[in-house]
């Protein structure tokens, strides 16, 4: 049997690759990925939580598909106004994008 | 301080089975490949490893007996939102080029901070008491259907209202804008 520590270390690398991610990348579709992987991270988290506390519940893998949902969703929200930053200053650097900076 | 229970190694040995082994082989495929995510320079191969990394994600739901999220996992994040990023990608291209740099200058702050969290969430994991005992499970899938037309019918519901709305905001967003031509 796997102990649940390994999940929740295996989850707690993951979201931290993520944090990495979203914090240096300049490009707006590298951050984005790193928000999925902390998505990811949160639901494995969940689900072994749920399998290890309350087996037979589900709770946990209930809660991981509204995350999954809402992650579609945010998915296309963001690479659509990804879109309409790239077509109306030709940049994708968050970091040239700057324009409500004063 | 609570006591931690460190087995000696030959009794660690045996307690590693294939169960084990399996995990240790996704667990590598996930951080592996979420780590050259994080530090490839052509993004293009950063979305191909994050792909790696969602199947590598849907393996450690297998092993937690979610057989219903793992398909899920397959069908929405490498069916779904990948290619939906792949087209952005492609829409962007310009951007896409090697010779750019891809990290911003605070990178040095950025890996502290992700090595601060990460000790901090490691530390809560070791000393936290946890209680569990673990049970055979029974496929979910039906189980998971019956829960979210009964018990979850609500979220359930918001949920669908939630894509209606991210695809209408989407449509809208990306549209592009022909009434003002002069501009």
């Amino acid at each position: 049997m796997i102990p649940l520590e390994w999940y929740l270390a295996l989850s707690a690398a993951l979201f931290c690759i993520g944090i990495y991610g979203v914090l240096s990348r300049r490009n707006a579709i590298s951050i984005l990925m790193g928000i999925e992987l902390m998505l990811n991270a949160a639901n494995i988290n969940l689900v072994a939580f749920g399998r290890y506390l309350h087996p037979n519940q589900l709770t946990g893998q209930v809660f991981a598909v509204f995350v999954l949902t809402v992650a579609a969703a945010e998915a296309a929200v963001g690479l659509a106004i990804i879109i309409s930053v790239y077509r109306n200053r030709e940049q994708l650097n968050v970091d040239e994008i700057d324009l409500m900076k004063g | 301080m609570p006591h931690i229970h460190i087995p000696d190694l030959n009794t660690l040995i045996h307690m590693i089975t294939l169960r084990h082994l399996a995990f240790m082989v996704m667990a590598g495929v996930v951080l592996g490949s979420a780590a050259l995510v994080v530090t490839v320079k052509n993004i293009f191969h950063s979305l191909l490893f994050l792909a790696l990394s969602f199947l590598g994600v849907s393996g450690v739901y297998f092993l937690l007996s979610a057989d219903f999220l793992a398909a899920v996992q397959v069908l929405v994040y490498i069916g779904a939102i990948i290619i939906l990023m792949m087209f952005a990608l492609m829409l962007t291209h310009r951007v896409m080029s090697t010779s750019l740099r891809q990290v911003t200058h605070q990178w040095p702050f950025a890996a502290f901070a992700a090595l601060g969290i990460f000790g901090v969430l490691i530390r809560v994991v070791i000393f936290s008491p946890w209680k569990y005992q673990l049970q055979p499970q029974q496929p979910t899938t039906g189980i998971i259907g019956q829960a979210l037309l009964t018990r979850y019918v609500l979220p359930f519901e918001l949920a669908s209202i939630v894509l209606l709305m991210a695809m209408v905001g989407a449509i809208v967003l990306a549209k592009e804008d022909k009434s003002d031509d002069s501009a």
